[in-house]
């Protein structure tokens, strides 16, 4: 791809406290990129909900391992990868979910995938031995428009 | 510390819960307990007003569906109101709007309960 990016990490702990601070990482990055305020509304809540999944299901709750975000700015794209040494996803497993059936069994989780894929154009998992990584692509349009 | 808040408040038979604030993984538990005690007193006739609500992640809206078959089993209902036009945005991505009232103000949530109106 052409054109000029630029590429911003984060490594934080495996606890939703820093939740906060992932959301203000992607505003602060996609705000200097004067990426359009609902392109950043969409990737940051769908960064927020694949960090919060690798928290709570990849490792379980334990609040000592490491996530590592990273956001790349090309001039048509946005990638976030995320980065864990959990267990992995399994794709195979997941269920699209009804809202309705969800309230019906008094179910609290089980949305946040379904956002992601909602949000981004492009979501992609994959494991390497211990290592996850979450690939989200998120198309942009010129600034100006 | 927590960037979240809610506050109760009765307005005859209902009550009103105001979120203030950004609802995600971490907050989320706050507001399971804030209705977990109203259901727990007896209070099913649930308001949250979502006006100074400034974000909210699928955590939030699972609060929602985790009570909302309890409180309606009871007679009662969770509406919500107020929500900023991005708040709504995530409620609407997933279809609540067509299981659960979300209106402009509390008024129309109040008048909602008084004329006994459920969704669905």
């Amino acid at each position: 791809m052409g054109g000029m990016s630029t590429t911003h990490t984060l490594v934080i702990p495996s606890a939703t406290r820093y939740l906060a601070k992932v959301r203000r990482f992607i505003t602060v990055h996609a705000r200097q990129a004067k990426l359009r305020e609902k392109y950043l509304k969409e990737v940051r809540l769908a960064v927020d909900e694949a960090c919060s999944n690798v928290i709570e299901h990849a490792y379980q709750g334990k609040t000592d391992e490491k996530l590592q975000i990273t956001l790349t700015i090309h001039p048509t794209q946005v990638i976030i990868c995320i980065r864990d040494r959990g267990r992995p996803f399994d794709e195979e497993a997941y269920r699209k979910p009804n809202v309705v059936e969800l309230s019906r069994k008094r179910r609290s989780g089980g949305l946040g995938v379904d956002i992601i894929r909602r949000l981004m154009d492009e979501v992609e998992y994959s494991s390497e031995g211990n290592r996850n990584e979450i690939k989200l692509v998120k198309q942009i349009h010129s600034s100006s428009e | 510390m927590s960037n979240f808040s809610v506050a109760f408040r009765d307005s005859g038979s209902t009550t009103i819960l105001t979120l203030r604030g950004e609802l995600d993984a971490h907050t989320a538990p706050e507001l399971e307990s804030a209705i977990k005690k109203c259901r727990d007193e007896g209070k099913t006739q649930l308001i949250v007003n979502g006006h100074d609500l400034d974000y909210i992640s699928s955590a939030g809206l699972g609060v929602f569906m985790a009570f909302i078959e309890d409180i309606r089993t009871l007679d009662g209902d969770i509406k919500i109101c107020a929500l900023q036009p991005k708040i709504y945005d995530v409620f609407d991505l997933l279809g609540f709007p067509r299981i659960y009232h979300i209106v402009d103000t509390e008024e129309e949530a109040i008048t909602l309960f008084e004329q006994g109106i459920q969704p669905i």
